[in-house]
């Protein structure tokens, strides 16, 4: 085991929150900032919303989660951990931690539903004998048990959309990311949608979904982060109550 | 259709798409490069060959050249040097030319009719060495000299160092075009490398974004580019073998002339070439890939 790979594999539990900004700022470039002194802490096994205007930097905030870019200034802690400190070879550890599903879905269409599914496993050098059962079964979850060897391209919206939450959540991360995961759907799959992120957090997965539908998040009566042109503005219930 | 999905019967499917419509160029162009190098190595291992049946034909004899002096006709001169070198340390045999197989040499130079039959005609005498301990040109030209004989002992040497240059820069030369082609399919391989992760940044984003290691990726590709390498180099090996057969056959027991000796063993030394052109696919796919990631990370 490597430098840091004691720190970024689930161990102990955590006392602390499971996800620390602490005045975080990030600048595309040299391009004026996005994010502006950002600061908030996430309690494992909370659910929240990220809400905010399109622009307003919710898909920066996810990508600086999902370590797919780093912060211009400012802390972020993970599981306890200052993810600057991690080395770089020890990042794909981290990463494994967190399901991410993306706005744009970013499925491989050439690889089937299942094998979509099973990718993160097998990144993690899991044999397929442990995890073809899982996937069967995971698939049936998300409603997609007749689609197990479609192709993304002859998928619906919405099939997409529960594949790649099915992607994400196969190797049980920490924490969930959802960027407008009812963005391309109806109102019936939005709310089917939501009640699959809702059963997740009740098995533990830490849920931060960032969404525009304002009338979902209401009805949803989970807590808020709002962003408004790259500052938190506001808070909902259970959040840290530190300034933003 | 969809009913017919068995889990249990599920194997992982490659995480690159199998078919790549670049890869035919990819392994065309390898295998123009193996071929070209495959036959740079068998004129180079043919020349070489060459230059040693030269170098080994000349170190094994000297000629000497004995002029008649006082009463002796050259004849007898000659005949007297043979006898000489004969008892020589180191002498297989030694043999005295007639005087009119002198004259077969000079012909070509002076013509018949310049050939009289009173022009003082040097004889020649030819000595084949011993191969295991071969006399030197001073040793022959001692003994000469001992048996007061005029005449001077001619061991090749200048033909030998001009021989072994030749053979020296042909060995070169086709290291050095074998070593251009090598690199030539390298840096092909690297632009394809790159060009290739272009077209799959989205499947590699992805797969970097699912906690997927950098030598995880870099291994997915190493092992394309390996794989397309090593076919190529079998197509580019077996028409170069072809081409070196069909020389060595054409050419009977020499091969295609006594110039260029090609033997059947040089067609065996250019079997490696498919796993050489692996291995130098699969680094320059690696150092590319690496490079690629690193800038993505």
């Amino acid at each position: 085991m490597s430098r840091n790979q004691d720190a970024v594999i689930p161990g102990e539990p955590l006392a602390g929150p499971i996800l620390r900004f602490d005045g975080v700022g990030m600048r595309y470039g040299r391009a004026p900032e996005v994010l502006k002194d950002v600061s908030f802490d996430l309690a494992a096994g909370s659910f929240h919303f990220l809400t905010g205007a399109s622009g307003a930097g919710k898909s920066s905030l996810l990508k600086l989660i999902y370590l797919a870019e780093r912060p211009s200034r400012g802390t972020i802690e993970m599981f306890g951990r200052d993810v600057e400190s991690v080395h770089p070879a020890d990042r794909p550890f981290l990463r494994r931690r967190i399901g991410v599903v993306f706005q744009e879905f970013r499925l491989l269409e050439h690889l089937s539903a299942f094998d979509n599914v099973a990718l993160p496993l097998r990144i993690a050098g899991q044999k397929p004998d442990h995890y073809r059962a899982d996937i069967a079964e995971l698939l049936a979850w998300v409603g997609l048990k007749d689609r197990m060897h479609a192709l993304p391209p002859t998928l619906s919206g919405g099939e997409k959309q529960r594949l790649a939450i099915a992607r994400a959540v196969v190797n049980r991360p920490d924490i969930l990311l959802a960027d407008e995961p009812t963005g391309n759907v109806d109102d019936a799959h939005a709310i089917r949608i939501l009640k699959l992120f809702v059963e997740l957090n009740r098995l533990g997965t830490t849920v931060l979904i960032a969404s525009h539908d304002e009338d979902l998040v209401a009805r949803s009566g989970q807590p808020v982060l709002h962003l408004d042109r790259g500052k938190l503005t506001m808070y909902g219930r259970g959040v840290g109550e530190r300034a933003g | 259709m969809s009913e017919m999905f068995d889990a249990r019967r599920w194997k992982p499917a490659p995480l690159l798409p199998r078919r790549d419509p670049r890869d035919g160029s990819l392994v065309f162009v390898v295998a123009v490069l193996c071929f070209l190098a495959c036959l740079t190595a068998i004129g180079a291992l043919a020349a070489d060959r060459a230059a040693h049946g030269w170098t080994s034909q000349l170190t094994g004899s000297a000629t000497i050249v004995v002029r008649a002096s006082g009463n002796e006709t050259p004849d007898a001169a000659a005949g007297r040097a043979a006898e000489t070198l004969a008892g020589v340390k180191g002498v297989a045999e030694a043999r005295a030319l007639e005087r009119a197989k002198a004259e077969a040499l000079l012909e070509p130079w002076l013509g018949r009719e310049a050939l009289l039959d009173d022009l003082p005609i040097p004889r020649l005498v030819t000595v084949d060495l011993d191969p295991r301990a071969p006399a030197s040109a001073l040793a022959l030209d001692k003994a000469l000299k001992a048996a007061g004989l005029d005449a001077t002992v001619d061991d090749h040497s200048l033909w030998i160092a001009d021989i072994e240059r030749g053979a020296a820069i042909a060995r070169w030369a086709g290291l050095a075009v074998f070593l251009l082609i090598a690199s030539a399919a390298a840096a092909v391989i690297g632009f394809a490398t790159r060009a290739a992760m272009a077209a799959h940044r989205e499947t590699i984003e992805v797969l970097h974004l699912s906690g997927a290691q950098q030598k995880f990726v870099v291994s997915l590709f190493q092992n394309r580019f390996a794989k397309a390498a090593a076919l190529a180099g079998l197509f580019g090996t077996a028409g170069a073998a072809s081409i070196g057969a069909l020389a060595r056959l054409a050419g009977g027991g020499q091969g295609l002339t006594p110039v260029l000796p090609v033997a059947w063993t040089d067609l065996l030394a250019i079997a490696p070439t498919p796993l050489l052109a692996a291995l130098v696919a699969a680094i320059a796919a690696r150092v590319a890939a690496r490079g690629l990631i690193g800038e993505m990370a």
